[in-house]
């Protein structure tokens, strides 16, 4: 009996305090179930998994900052007559959003660093989510079972955009205010509604008094709560899924080969945010941004040359520059084509990269899951959209900046948009040619390397004179990798007549898809990989080729 | 259609995921996980040593660069700038701070990761992933138990209970869409009409004097604002929104619009300054050829031609605002514009 006491006692005063809180919190929230799964999750290593961390990072880097950047900011329009220490805009009228930036900028210490740190810090997170997405679709990692998980993060890039403007309008300075007229112009374009919902949202007439701390409670309250939503659902997909990896030795579609979290992942990942926010802090030390208070206030009558907005932003702007004015009139109301079609083409081409996952698994037909990556040029009609999405976006920008691109090359401005309008239509043709050309042609060399080995750059004489290049073979492992892909064959429909000569009803929507198949999979769509009884007719034969 | 109807040949084969030895049958089989290749950590003590001393280095650089932080904080005025050569002048407190800050932040992170690469385990392990889709029998419980609880709230047999219910959500929610009824005034003809009326001075944005003919030279581009209209007004930036003027002096015999003409005085016309595009000022005036441009999306207007667009995204020409001089000699409006000024809306015709 006292034998059994003194043991149990003592394994009691033995267990460390780490453990016995772990005990305690097990007790109530089953830490230990989450934990065996999770602990040792293995995560596969890849430079371009990395991107999606520079996104999460740089958005906890965002809120808080932006949670410091609330304790100073006063999102009133009340107009104040400045009285700080920047000295060139004393005495000037403001309003008081306007006022306390400055007061942030210039009065609170560190104040223009955390406002920088969060600004650069935005603008990373844009950029960050574009290149994420553009890895995410090239390597296939949208197929099943991750199209949810694509649609959460092409939200998170979408509400990023608008989270973005409503944040950088918030200052009410002059080419923050410039870029509010902008969008409120836009609106005022929309068929039947566009008036109203311009009066709704500013309040009245524009601008108002209203539209900062509306903005404000947009900026900070409702649309990051629903990222930060999305952004733990995208996270868990990411756990629950396990994530993809390139094909190699070892690797197949069943089983996931890295390292574990903890405690590689743990560091690695862990130390990343700390890298993330050091170079961010360091590029906020030394690089100047949204120098407000050059700008001066807005005025809705005053306005600075080269305006432009934050660089995800430049792709409408870029829309609403270079589209033709159209307008038409009739019975008495306007349809302002010209600024309301560029408005729904920003929303389409926004679509269209979004709904793409769906569009492929139509056209497969594939239910099955997909963990293995694709090598963008193993699927060259995919690689193909995605560049000529990209050619699209990258116009928009260009045109977004005409101003710019004439100023600084010396170029008329009328040419720069002339060249996008054209470019706008030329360009994404032009671009899904040639990356498909491009796809194919590595495709070609990937056999040839398959088939014929590598070129080893050792040229040999043979006693006969001629000069040949030795060849060697690839080992298993390259074999394995460069042939591990999966190809389709293209949908036939069959014939349309059966053998009694009757009719058999092929429905329009089914003709499409083996259109769409044939233009995927067939010979022009991929080079076929190279067969065993290929690779052992040329290697059992003569040494070299 | 779905897809289930695709023939099973036209999907790739399923993949072997059993790892076999390259042999005669299929050189191109999974060889399996290459062998673990050591790192110099691993085998030679020193090294690692060498990796340990490298981390704790740069964890002690973070503790430094914080403590640098908290001394520029305190040390440093606000408003001292200093010379970074190749960047140029910067406010002192930043730079000070924000290197500090980034060089704790970036050393914690780059000792973490040097350790991960050389000090942790690098063997790659393989984990088996299972199918994310549920065991038919699974589903089958699944389906079992969904009709169980729908059958027990009979809400398939009692449509009458169904229907209402239905009804009542659907309601609900046009009141929160009432609600937001308060968040402006209607839209109304308030997007017509401006500041501007009969007798209204013309007066010079700059100098807040009114203007005379005598003021506005051939070639010069003056702003002008409506006489009553002041900064501190409350409602001044709505006002100036779409008041906001543009004058400048051509030679009669320029301006090729007969009603043009007809609306200026002695070759003198005014113009809304707001862009018929989106609604930017526009302010940018070439003087020879008599055009204005807008610098926010480049439409470009003649002003000896009605203001007409000549290029640009803007769908329609600039409205004018007739203009005469009062009994003192000063520009005088003589009237308001009519039409509705800045970018084009539904209910503009």
């Amino acid at each position: 009996m006292s034998t059994t006491e003194t043991t149990e006692s003592r394994s009691r005063g033995k267990a460390p305090a780490g453990e016995r809180v772990a005990d305690w919190a097990d007790g109530r929230l089953g830490i230990y179930s989450l934990a065996k799964a999770n602990m040792r999750k293995i995560f596969p290593d890849h430079w371009s998994f990395m991107l999606g961390e520079v996104c999460l990072y740089s958005f906890i880097i965002i809120i808080l900052t932006g949670v410091y950047l609330t304790l100073f900011f006063h999102p009133s329009m009340n107009e104040v007559e400045y009285h700080g220490s920047y000295v060139p805009l004393q005495g000037q009228l403001m309003s008081e959003a306007f006022s306390s930036t400055l007061h942030i900028s210039f009065d609170v210490r560190g104040g223009l660093l955390i406002r920088q740190i969060h600004h650069w810090a935005a603008l990373i997170f844009l950029a960050g989510m574009f290149v994420h997405m553009m890895r995410v679709f090239f390597t296939g990692a949208f197929r099943k079972p991750r199209e949810i998980n694509w649609l959460f993060g092409f939200l998170l890039f979408v509400l990023g955009m608008f989270t973005g403007f409503t944040g950088y309008s918030l200052p009410d300075d002059l080419l923050s205010g410039t870029g509010v007229r902008f969008t409120q112009g836009a609106i005022l374009s929309m068929p039947v509604v566009g008036t109203y919902i311009s009066f709704f949202l500013f309040g009245g007439e524009f601008p108002g008094v209203d539209f900062v701390a509306r903005f404000y409670s947009v900026h900070i309250l409702l649309l990051p709560g629903i990222m930060l939503g999305l952004v733990v659902g995208h996270l868990i997909l990411v756990f629950y899924h396990k994530h993809t990896q390139f094909a190699g030795p070892g690797k197949n579609n069943k089983n996931v080969v890295g390292m574990p979290l903890l405690p590689v992942y743990m560091a690695k990942a862990g130390g990343f945010f700390f890298l993330v926010f050091g170079v961010i802090a360091i590029i906020a030390a030394v690089a100047q941004i949204n120098p407000i208070w050059a700008m001066g206030p807005y005025r809705p009558d005053q306005v600075s040359t080269g305006a432009q907005p934050d660089w995800y932003m430049g792709f409408a702007e870029g829309l609403v520059r270079y589209m033709p004015g159209w307008e038409i009139n009739f019975w008495g109301h306007t349809l302002v084509l010209g600024v309301f079609i560029p408005l729904v083409l920003f929303g389409l081409v926004l679509m269209a990269i979004a709904v793409y996952p769906f569009i492929e698994s139509w056209v497969t037909g594939d239910k099955r899951e997909h963990h293995i990556l694709d090598r963008p040029r193993n699927a060259p009609t995919r690689t193909a959209f995605g560049v000529a999405w990209v050619t699209v976006y990258m116009i928009g920008l260009v045109g977004g900046g005409n101003d710019l691109w004439a100023t600084h090359f010396h170029l008329s401005i009328n040419a720069v948009t002339w060249f996008v309008r054209i470019g706008f239509f030329v360009g994404p043709v032009l671009a899904f040619i040639i990356t498909k050309r491009i796809c194919l042609g590595l495709q070609r060399r990937d056999k040839d390397k398959v088939l014929h080995g590598r070129e080893s750059g050792i040229i040999k004489r043979l006693p006969h004179g001629e000069f040949i290049e030795i060849h060697e073979p690839l080992s298993q492992d390259a074999l394995h990798t460069l042939t591990a892909h999966e190809q389709y064959k293209p949908l036939e429909i069959g014939p349309t007549v059966d053998e009694n000569g009757v009719e058999r009803k092929v429905k329009g929507s089914e003709k499409l898809r083996a259109k769409l198949s044939k233009a995927y999979f067939d010979e022009d769509g991929q080079i076929p990989k190279p067969t065993v009884e290929e690779y052992k007719e040329i290697t059992s034969g003569h040494g070299h080729h | 259609m779905s897809s289930q109807d695709i023939p099973e040949e036209n999907l790739p084969a399923e993949q072997d995921t059993t790892v076999a030895v390259a042999d005669e049958k299929n050189p191109f089989a999974d060889p399996g996980l290459p062998p673990h290749e050591h790192r110099i950590q691993d085998i030679d003590e020193r090294a690692a040593r060498r990796s340990e001393r490298t981390v704790a280095l740069l964890f002690t650089v973070s503790m430094l660069a914080t403590v640098a932080f908290i001394a520029a904080y305190v040390a440093i005025p606000h408003d001292k700038s200093v010379f970074v050569f190749p960047i140029g002048h910067l406010n002192a407190l930043n730079f000070a701070l924000g290197l500090t800050l980034g060089m704790a932040l970036f050393c914690i992170g780059a000792g973490a990761v040097h350790w991960a690469r050389t000090l942790m385990s690098d063997v790659e392990v393989a984990d088996e992933r299972h199918a994310i889709a549920a065991e038919p029998e699974v589903k089958a419980k699944v389906m079992a138990d969904f009709k169980q609880g729908a059958k027990e709230s009979a809400l398939g047999r009692r449509k009458l209970i169904r229907n209402t219910m239905f009804g009542a959500l659907a309601l609900f929610p046009l009141s929160g869409v009432v609600l937001l009824r308060d968040l402006g005034p209607l839209p109304g003809t308030k997007l017509r009409h401006t500041l501007w009326s009969k007798g209204k001075l013309l007066v010079n944005m700059n100098t807040n004097e009114p203007l005379r003919p005598s003021d506005v030279a051939v070639g010069s581009l003056t702003f002008a604002k409506p006489e009553d209209l002041e900064e501190h007004d409350h409602d001044f930036q709505n006002e100036i929104a779409k008041a906001a003027l543009m004058i400048v002096r051509l030679q009669p015999d320029d301006i090729k619009d007969k009603r043009e003409l007809e609306w200026s005085h002695e070759g003198i016309v005014a113009y809304s300054k707001i862009c018929t595009h989106v609604g930017c000022p526009i302010s940018l005036y070439e003087q020879q050829t008599h055009h204005v441009l807008c610098p926010c999306h480049q439409s470009t207007f003649d002003l000896s031609d009605g203001a007409r667009v000549i290029f640009g995204p803007a769908g329609h020409a600039l409205p004018q605002l007739r203009i005469g001089v009062n009994d003192e000699g000063y520009l005088e409006a003589l009237g308001d514009f009519e039409e509705p000024v800045g970018p084009a809306f539904w209910e503009r015709g």
